[in-house]
């Protein structure tokens, strides 16, 4: 399977854009194998540097995590405020925390303007970016959460650090090769 | 098209006309393939309530009912598990749709959809759409410890004559 969306303006996208490689992941803040992947793709954007562009999308499953839909899209009210990645760490930095009040309290400890953010939950400003991510996913092959695609195909490997860093370094090198080639 | 494996069971063939069923739907309701004449139906066999790749493939479903309405279409999830288990696993996971037991005689409205796997004594993860005539329109046997998504449902969906927009 492979990614239907291509990464786009409306993505948030760590990394330069000419990267080597794009890891795309669809994930869920309230889901703990989401919590478990996360502190494993830090690691390796850390290793990768400016050779991988990651680029998170939101796949909430609202009905076995009650609060998932919530924080996806106080992820996207906090992006609005240009934090969106704070907030994204955080999320799952406090999983173990999730409640009615935590989003309003991250919020709150990342200084941004509560008021407009209170605002941007209760109109459900980004319900429709959250609701497109999701069908964009759906589209994909995406099966569960969370999912990744390397340079948009469907990562079906062991999820575990070494793993997945060697698959993209194997990307980086075949994509070195190709463009030597040319 | 048909799909094998091994040298076990072919599932049925895209254009045949799904064979009738009633099995439980709760422990004391039964549900008829026949009744849902005029909608498109879609059966999800699965090996196992409670087993970790179920528990995605059916939570994804259940996130999409909305996109299934669409074509008016009904979706149910069928096991070798009893109605007891499957009421338990529903209403854990918060299943808005029926799951049904294909628990006696075991497997066998999974045996009729060439879908049973015997060694294992479960069902195929599998997957087909009927058109509201009940004709099978799409099918598709995944591998088992893999999670076969939604797309290829919603996308037989679509292709369905006479879906209402």
């Amino acid at each position: 399977m492979s990614l239907a969306i291509p990464v786009g303006k409306d993505d948030h996208v760590l990394g330069p854009a000419d990267a080597p490689v794009t890891l795309v992941e669809y994930g869920d803040y309230q889901c703990p194998a989401c919590a478990a992947a996360h502190p494993m793709v830090k690691v390796i954007l850390k290793r990768l540097g400016a050779k991988l562009r990651f680029v998170f999308r939101n796949m909430p499953l609202s009905e076995i995590h009650p609060y998932a839909e919530l924080a996806a899209e106080a992820a996207e009210a906090a992006a609005a405020q240009g934090k969106f990645w704070e907030m994204h760490d955080a999320l799952y930095e406090h999983q173990d925390e999730f409640g009615p009040d935590l989003v309003a309290t991250l919020a709150k400890r990342l200084r941004l303007d509560t008021s407009r953010f209170e605002d941007d939950l209760v109109s459900g400003r980004f319900r429709d970016h959250v609701k497109r991510d999701f069908m964009g996913g759906v589209r994909s092959g995406v099966n569960g959460t969370p999912t990744f695609f390397v340079d948009g195909m469907r990562y079906d490997g062991i999820l575990d650090e070494p793993s997945l860093e060697a698959v993209l370094r194997q990307r980086i090198a075949h994509n070195a090769c190709a463009a030597a080639g040319r | 098209m048909a799909y094998k494996w091994g040298n076990t069971m072919t599932a049925l063939a895209t254009g045949t006309i799904a064979p009738d069923f009633t099995l439980h739907s709760t422990p004391d309701q039964r549900l008829s393939l026949a009744e849902l004449r005029g909608r498109p139906v879609v059966l999800v066999f699965y090996p196992a309530d409670w087993s970790p790749v179920c528990g995605d493939q059916l939570a994804l479903y259940n996130e999409l009912r909305q996109e299934f309405a669409k074509s008016n279409a009904v979706l149910l999830g069928l096991s070798v598990d009893g109605a007891w288990c499957h009421a338990a696993y529903a209403k854990d996971r918060h299943l808005h749709f029926s799951l049904l037991a294909d628990f006696e005689p075991k497997g066998e409205v999974a045996r009729r959809f060439g879908v049973y796997r015997d060694k294992d004594g479960f069902a195929e993860r599998a997957l087909f759409v009927l058109d509201k005539e009940g004709v099978i329109r799409w099918s598709y046997v995944s591998p088992v410890g893999i999670n076969p998504g939604a797309d290829g449902i919603l996308t037989a969906l679509e292709a369905l004559p006479g879906r209402a927009s």
